[in-house]
Order: C-alpha cells, then structure tokens, then sequence
C-alpha cells in the first residue's frame, strides 16, 4: 500500500544521502556449501551500529526455506531513483530485499522494514516460473529502476547456456514482467548492469554462462579467451543495443560495474579479473563523448600479480601452480557516493585497494589493507593469531563514506578452487578518514567462523541503501 | 474578447464561464501545478542538469502545452456530449465517470509508467500529455463544464458554440493556473528550499486527486438530487 510521504531513505541527490543517519543494519546474504549446520542458504542481520551492545554480532538469521539456492548477490525492491521525475512513485517503500538463488533460479523478497532484526521471507517465485516468464535463468543483481525492479542473469531459460539478459519486474505485484531486451545486438555473456539514468543509457558486463561457471572456472576456457571481456551500452527506452566496447582478448572476465552517482555524470568503473598476459588485474574507466556522443573505456590501473617463490609453489592452488605467481584477481570493486574513492578487492592476492578517482581517467592509490589471500593469509588485528581464508571479496562502502565493510566468500565451486583448505567465513570494516581517506581496520568489528553457523557470507546491503544500491536522478 | 464573451456567458441562462466556473478552473490548474509529479520536478531537473533557470521556464512551458493539449479536447467533448442530452443525464453521467474514474485511481497499484529522462521538447509536452490524460485532468473540469453549459438548454447551435467558447476559457484558465504553481513552485525549490524538500513534503497527492474525483462525483450527484 501507497504511503503519504515518501519513502524517508529515498534521497534526491548523492549529497543528501550521505547526511542522513548511519545504517544500523547490514544484511549479508549466506549460504551453505556443506560445511556444518543448518544447511540452509540465511540472510544474516549484522549489527553495525557502534554504540550499540551487540556491535558486531549477527543479530538477526533468516532461513531459506529450499537447500542449494547459493545466495549471490541482492538488491532492493524501491530505492532514491523512486524520486526521478521521468517515472515518480516516491510512496513505494524500500522494503523488501530480493535475494537471488544464483545457482537455483528462486527468487526470495524478504521484508526488512517490519521488523529490520527479524526480516521475514513474505514471497517466493519459485524457479519455473522464473523462467517461464523471463525467459533467462541464474539471477545475479538486481536493481531498482524506472520501470521497476531490474535483475540480470547469467543464462537463459532452458539448460546452461546463454544468452543471458536482463528480466524486469513489477515492483508492486512483485510478478515477473518478462524479457526486459528488445534488441540485445550481439550480447551473449552476462553478468552486471547498471544504468546512467538521466541519460536513458544501461551498461552491462560480461562473466560466463552458467556452464562456464557453476562447476569452477574452467582452465582451458579461460586460455582460450571465452569468458566475458566486453561492456555493451543500451539505450534504457528503446531497450535496444547501441554499442560494444572491447577490452581485448587478453582480458578476462569484465563483472563489476559502478557508474559515477553523480547523474550529470557519464563515466564510471569496471575491474576486470585477469589479464592473460600477465594474470594482473586492471581497472577500466568507461566515459562518453559529450552528452551524446559515443562511449569509449580506457584501462586506467593494473594490479600486477605476486610472484611465488619456488620452494612456495606448493602452497599454491594447483590452478596457480605452472604460473608461479598470485593473480589479484580482481572480483568487486565499490565507489563511494561522493565518487572520489574507489575500492578494489582482490580476492587472490587479499589486498582491498583504494584509489582516489576525482580524476577518473587518472586514479591514484591512496589506501591499502590485506586480509587473507591465497599465500599471505592475512589476519584480523581483531585476531591476529588466525591466519583467514578468503579475502575481501565484496566490498560495500555506506553512504557517507566513512565506512566499508568486506565479506570475503566469491562463488561456491570457485572459493574451492582458490582456496582448496576451506575460505572460511569473515566480515570486516574499515573506518575511512574523510579528509585523507586513509583506512584503519576496526578491531570491534569481526564476526566470523560459527558468528555465520557454517555457511559462508557473499555480499552485504546497508540498512537505507548504500554505494551499490541507489541512482540518483539530481546533483 | 475573452471579458466580452464572460459577459455574455454569465448573461445566459444559468451557464457561462462565471467567475466560480473561473476559480474552480483555476484552482484545478494549481493543484496539477504543485503536483511535482505532473511536471514541475521534470522542469527542475533539466534546469539542475544544465545549470540554468531558463532551461527551467523552458520545459515548464512545453510541460503545459502538453497538459492544454489533454484538458482542452476532454473540455471541449464533455460540452458537446452535455449539449446533446438533458442536464438531468449529463450530470448523472458525469457523476458516474468521476467515481468509476476515481474509484480506478485510488485502488490500482500502478503508477504511469514513462521510462525516458532524454526527452526532446515535444516529446517532453507528449509526456505531459499522457500524464494529464492518464490521471483525468480533462474530466475533471467536467463539472465546472456542466455549470457552464447549462445543459440542454443550449440546444441551438449558437447555444453549442457558446458553451465551446466557455469550454475553451475553462481549460485556458485551467492551464494558467497549472503554468502559474509550476513555475513557483519549481523557481522555489530552485532558489530558496532545495532538493531536500521532496523527502518531506512531497504528500501522496496522486491520492489526494484520486478522491478529489469522489468527492466532485459526490458534488454533482447532490447538485442533480436536488434538481
């Protein structure tokens, strides 16, 4: 039901969302990969309020009600671009969080605004249907929009392959609305999306299909070149394809992508995985001609991988092993919603890097934190005789940007393949000098192992949205 | 001419575009006016997106060129329709449209949906168009349009082309009223309250107008009981 006023955590512009309260809540979607009880995928409330007494702690568990769904990622069903002018329905509320069973196709909308510590599960489409009415199937991320709740995935309806697209949903009836393409051009690979709203244009990005993913990375695929290495522009309208940009061959997998908050703006950041030549990570910045010209990308920032020394060459995956080197392997990246920093995670090396990216096609390191990764094995100053697993995988920066919090799970089969001895589960935050941006880990703040009852933690939201979360349609 | 024709109007036999013809009209046209989902949020954002003022007054203008193009054709048919059949039908009639109408507004989830924020000028006024069409800005002058026309007795073709004339100073006044709030409105939240104000005082008015429309079928149902 419609309220009177608007929904108070829809902001107009990215200034305004970072003056209003700290999130007290952050929801981590987990799952379970058969290690211990309960066997269920959960959403786990986590509380992040510092003045409170439970800080820290998982406050807050609520089940799935199927086995092997893999929560991904999440996403909110109404959010700030309720307000844009084009399409407003600013008395919908941000309530429910649409949780995603990447591997299972079932899509969960829990509510959270009832009671923020208890969410409760209020709607379940469940994965034939999904697909009957989209047409695709592998839910990845989703957003909300103009036209209501936007989620993209890696594969279509029926068997493993693709093309993967995008699927639109009626954020009242929460009823699957269809196919969202109407011309996808030459896009086959899918995996992010997100939009430069005020100028009617979507980016989408390109991991793998649902076979190329869903029993590991594949070796021989990835030499070959055959994961996603291509960001395509859409025309948000006419839901056509305009334009392709390449990255070359040699760049591999092109997931992540964060366009500047700013809606003036029409440039924004992509992290790319591997490089073929030289396993290094890179960043890429994709910018337009003008108003409306074409767009172009410009890598803008490698991350070279670590070399290993020989008597090490053990300790490494047996994937890594004939490379003799750590890959950063660059898995997410998160722009604070003033577009000055951007976070870099890499889930090889376990490295969190921060770039000030005011200049975006010329962005300089200014932070770095290490926790975990393949060889370095980082740890906690919360606990700094536990050597972790895993590594600060997504990233989530609040919306004042004083705070960034890291979950350090990438993908069942493939944490396995990186970390073959377990990866465990972590959460960690960091406090952001607003000035400087310098980051300092907070030592409060550390929920792992059985805080996540055996499954592990893939990607938070911040209570009243966040930098992942939002589009803003005024400056 | 428009005073000469007012005259004339408020002359005539219990019709005419009268001065509370007038400032219902007009009061109409505020109330679409603060609306800023009718079209002033769109003028403030393109003025927001290029820096300028201008780009403000500019869109607001199109915006209302859009709505006139939805209000005055609905005026204009609603007169001609209670030209034609007796007072005692056209206000049955009317009263009926106004609650089913706003009946459908006040329950139906949805919200126009328009997915575009690019918009060239005419493209800006079609949108204005559909948004003031699909809300009942045309049909919701139609009591004001009753009180003007007088009903069926203006069966002469002189009587129709006077009520046309009425109809027409209706939905004029209509939109200047609507041209009047956006424009404050938007010029204010530009220059003086900022963007923040839509957060807290941007009320549900798509509610609001949707039992507007059950209380104007409540008006004409009571002003035709009693003859």
């Amino acid at each position: 039901m419609a309220s009177w006023r608007p929904d108070p955590t829809f902001y107009p512009s990215p200034s305004l969302a970072a003056e209003e309260p700290q999130e007290r809540y952050a929801y981590v979607a987990t799952y379970w990969r058969g290690e211990g009880e309960p066997q269920k995928d959960a959403l786990a409330v986590v509380s992040v309020d510092p003045a409170a007494d439970d800080y820290g702690q998982v406050v807050g568990w609520t089940e799935m009600p199927n086995h092997g769904d893999e929560l991904h990622h999440h996403g909110w069903n109404a959010c700030s671009s309720a307000l844009c002018p084009g399409n407003p329905h600013p008395h919908v509320e941000r309530r429910y969080l649409i949780l995603m069973g990447l591997r299972s196709s079932r899509i969960h909308f829990v509510d959270v605004r009832q009671d923020p510590r208890n969410p409760t599960i209020d709607k379940i489409i469940e994965p034939e249907e999904y697909k009957a009415k989209s047409g695709y199937s592998r839910p990845h991320t989703a957003h909300c929009g103009p036209e209501g709740i936007y989620i993209t995935n890696l594969g279509t309806a029926e068997g493993d392959e693709g093309p993967g697209g995008i699927a639109l949903l009626d954020h009242d009836t929460l009823e699957v609305k269809g196919t969202w393409e109407k011309d996808r051009g030459p896009q086959y690979l899918a995996y992010d999306f997100w939009w430069h709203i005020n100028h009617d244009r979507m980016i989408t990005s390109e991991w793998g299909t649902p076979r190329q993913v869903e029993e590991g990375l594949l070796p021989e695929e990835l030499l070959a070149g055959r994961y996603g290495n291509k960001l395509h522009v859409f025309d948000m309208v006419r839901r056509t394809h305009l334009q392709a940009l390449e990255l070359g061959p040699q760049y591999q997998m092109a997931l992540e992508l964060r366009p500047a908050h700013d809606p003036q703006h029409q440039y924004g950041f992509i992290g790319v995985v591997i490089s073929l030549e030289d396993l290094s990570g890179s960043i890429w910045c994709w910018h337009r001609d003008g108003d409306d010209g074409d767009f172009a990308i410009t890598k803008v920032y490698d991350i070279p991988a670590e070399p290993v020394a020989d008597e090490d060459v053990d300790k490494l995956p047996e994937m890594l092993r004939p490379f003799k080197a750590v890959p950063p392997l660059i898995t997410d990246i998160g722009l604070s919603v003033d577009d000055r920093f951007l976070y870099v995670s890499c889930f090889g090396t376990g490295q969190s890097i921060q770039l000030d990216v005011s200049d975006p096609l010329n962005p300089t390191k200014v932070g770095e934190i290490r926790l975990g990764g393949i060889m370095s094995r980082a740890s906690h100053p919360a606990a700094p005789d536990l050597p972790l697993s895993g590594a600060p995988q997504m990233v989530e920066v609040s919306r004042d940007g004083r705070r960034v919090y890291w979950t350090n799970s990438l993908y069942g089969a493939w944490d396995d393949q990186f970390y073959p001895d377990g990866v465990g589960a972590w959460m960690a935050k960091a406090d952001i000098d607003p000035e400087t941006g310098a980051m300092s880990l907070d030592e409060r703040f550390f929920p792992h192992g059985d805080d996540f009852r055996g499954n592990r933690v893939h990607q938070a939201h911040l209570e009243g949205g966040d930098a992942s979360s939002d589009s803003y349609c005024f400056s | 001419m428009l005073l000469a024709h007012l005259e004339h109007g408020a002359a005539g036999s219990g019709g005419g575009a009268d001065v509370a013809a007038l400032l219902a009209a007009a009061g109409l046209g505020l109330f679409h006016g603060i609306n800023p989902a009718m079209g002033w949020l769109f003028a403030l954002s393109f003025g927001l997106q290029e820096r300028s003022r201008a780009a403000i007054g500019r869109s607001l203008a199109w915006i209302v060129l859009g709505h006139e193009i939805s209000v005055l054709p609905s005026a204009l048919i609603i007169t001609a329709f209670a030209g034609q059949v007796s007072r005692g039908v056209a206000m049955a009639v009317v009263a009926g449209a106004l609650l089913a109408f706003g009946s459908w507004l006040l329950l139906r989830p949805r919200h126009f949906r328009w997915v575009g924020m690019r918009l060239k000028p005419w493209q800006l006024a079609w949108w204005s168009f559909l948004m003031s069409t699909a809300t009942g800005a045309g049909l919701m002058l139609a009591p004001v349009l009753l009180h003007t026309s007088g009903g069926a007795s203006h069966h002469a073709t002189a009587g129709l082309a006077e009520g046309f004339g009425a109809a027409t100073v209706v939905a004029l006044v209509h939109a200047a009223g609507m041209a009047f709030a956006s424009g404050v409105v938007a010029l204010v939240v530009h220059q003086v309250f900022g963007l923040r104000i839509l957060r807290t005082h941007w009320i549900n008015l798509d509610r609001v107008w949707a039992l507007a429309f059950l209380v104007a079928a409540g008006g004409v149902a009571l002003a035709w009981w009693q003859g």
